[in-house]
């Protein structure tokens, strides 16, 4: 007579965290919903790597110097560790008020500003504040129910505050925040770098065949060295201009968040006050300042009379555990709504057209 | 006499809860994690001012710490790049060392002081850094009557406060 042992399902957190991310790994993972562009980037880093990697290194370690595959692969082994840690962390969201918190905040709230007759647009929420001398606002946040930190932004295209939020990249295939800022500026400049070195060694290997055996021999030899030029030379235009752009906002302690709407340029504006006003101090704490951990404990357990009352869903944003009402409060802070829209996308190829809500299940 | 409460298991055992009370943050200072030291009235019959202040600051100078930038912070995040961020997998962060720290401390404090008082604190990385939630309880056995969530001015708020009478 066998013996049954019934394994316990255990329900953790990240099963029920309200907002449109994707969880693998047991919660170990966490990116946004739409992935498709984030499989591109790799299939392109990858494949150019592996074909320079089979093809011109063979040739031009014999040629030239070992050494050649050997910082071609410690700077594609770098850029893809960057890249994942970029797409798979948390990028510094700020998790919903409970209904307690979110209660005692409307109070204070009505208490303030006196209470809304039924049917009236309630007044937009925003508190000030005083930070280096300079009166920063705070705004209420209507879908996490909480004031939002300065610095922090809502991204509609994964449904959460994230600190320090900087912006929604396809490419990786996440939002880029406080706590990922660090590892998406070193993956972009790692790709730069990595661009820039197959590029060139492309450049020399072609130059070197050719002295032997004619251009088009070469090019009919190795074919892919024309496909490996080509998304190079693409690449070196978006990218390094990208690193460009993001180390001229490291310099300055700005967000492109920031520098897209403005918040600290023009005459009338106040000055950025997160600026220590040396660019080395700077530079210092957005790329080596200290990691906060992340405050969303996705593998915590949760308590039995919690998980056994829902099915786990992980694209079960309706039902999540606090009591919102999605769209119709949406409607009631049309101050808020164009800000919260996603910025635009900094790398030149446009971006796609964003998918319907209803994402399939197969991209899980 | 109504009993007075001890310890934490007594607290969660024989107490209702009557409302919650959340310091916010304070901004003041930058984006770095800080604490209102603004005392809640509705703390006012419950603890002192003096020993709710010196909790609330004890935690900004723990977040403070966590969040210092200098010359060790640079190291570890050196160090950390220079290994593609693989060192993380075995080693910890001086910030997670530090809320360690403060999740011992709040426990501490809870035990020593707010437990006695019918108060208990919640660590703020439990309600994503954004609040320290105070629940404050009401003690069953002594009022019935004060179920509706008003916790000063109770009858039960003797019981709670006699180590620290005024």
């Amino acid at each position: 007579m066998s013996v049954m042992v019934v394994r316990k399902k255990v329900t953790r957190k990240w099963e029920k965290l309200p907002g449109r991310n994707t969880f693998c790994c047991d919660g170990r993972v966490m990116m946004a919903r739409q992935k498709g562009i984030f499989y591109l980037t790799l299939f392109l880093i990858l494949g150019t790597c592996t074909l320079f990697f089979a093809f011109e290194c063979r040739y031009l370690a014999v040629q030239l110097s070992p050494a050649i595959p050997v910082f071609a692969a410690m700077l594609f082994l770098f850029s893809m560790a960057t890249l994942l840690r970029t797409s798979f962390s948390d990028p510094g969201v700020i998790p919903r008020a409970l209904p307690d918190e979110a209660a005692f905040i409307e109070m204070e709230i009505e208490a303030t500003n006196g209470a809304v007759p039924q049917g009236q647009r309630p007044p937009p929420r925003i508190k000030n504040f005083q930070i280096n001398n300079q009166i920063v606002k705070l705004k209420y946040c209507y879908t996490c129910k909480i004031f939002r930190p300065p610095r922090a932004s809502h991204c509609s295209i994964c449904d959460n505050c994230v600190e320090r939020f900087d912006h929604h990249c396809p490419w990786v295939g996440n939002c880029v925040g406080k706590r990922n800022y660090r590892y998406f500026y070193l993956f972009i400049l790692s790709l730069s770098l990595l661009t820039i070195y197959v590029f060139a060694f492309n450049i020399v290997y072609v130059a070197l065949k050719s002295l032997k055996i004619g251009f088009l021999e070469t090019l009919k030899e190795t074919p892919g060295t024309v496909l490996e030029v080509l998304i190079c030379f693409f690449t070196l235009w978006s990218v390094v201009g990208l690193t460009g752009f993001h180390t001229f906002l490291v310099a300055l302690n700005q967000t492109t968040n920031e520098d897209i709407k403005g918040s600290w340029t023009g005459k009338n504006r106040v000055q950025n006050p997160y600026s220590h006003g040396n660019i080395v101090k700077n530079c210092c704490e957005v790329l080596c300042g200290p990691l906060p951990p992340s405050v969303l404990d996705r593998r915590g357990i949760l308590p039995l009379e919690e998980s056994g009352s829902r099915p786990p869903s992980t694209q079960d944003t309706s039902s999540s555990l606090l009591p919102q009402s999605p769209a119709p409060t949406e409607h009631l802070s049309p101050n808020e709504m164009p800000e919260d829209t996603s910025t635009p996308e900094e790398m030149p190829p446009p971006e796609p057209p964003e998918p319907p809500q209803e994402v399939t299940e197969a991209e899980k | 006499m109504p009993p007075q409460v001890h310890n934490l298991q007594e607290l969660r055992r024989s107490a209702s809860l009557a409302t919650k009370v959340f310091i916010q943050r304070d901004y003041s200072d930058g984006t770095i994690c800080q604490f209102q030291t603004k005392f809640p009235p509705e703390l006012d019959s419950r603890i002192e001012r003096q020993l709710f202040e010196e909790t609330v600051k004890t935690l900004n100078g723990f977040y403070a710490e966590a969040e210092k930038i200098g010359g060790s912070s640079y190291l570890e995040g050196c160090l950390a790049c220079a290994t593609a961020y693989f060192i993380f997998l075995c080693m910890e962060t001086h910030y997670e060392k530090v809320l360690k720290k403060i999740s011992r401390y709040i426990q501490e404090q809870n035990e020593k002081i707010f437990a006695p008082r019918g108060l208990l604190l919640t660590d703020p990385v439990e309600r994503g850094m954004r609040v320290i939630e105070i629940s404050i309880y009401e003690d069953r056995c002594s009022s019935g009557s004060s179920s509706s969530g008003s916790s000063s001015g109770s009858g039960s708020s003797g019981g709670g406060g006699g180590a620290g009478a005024r």
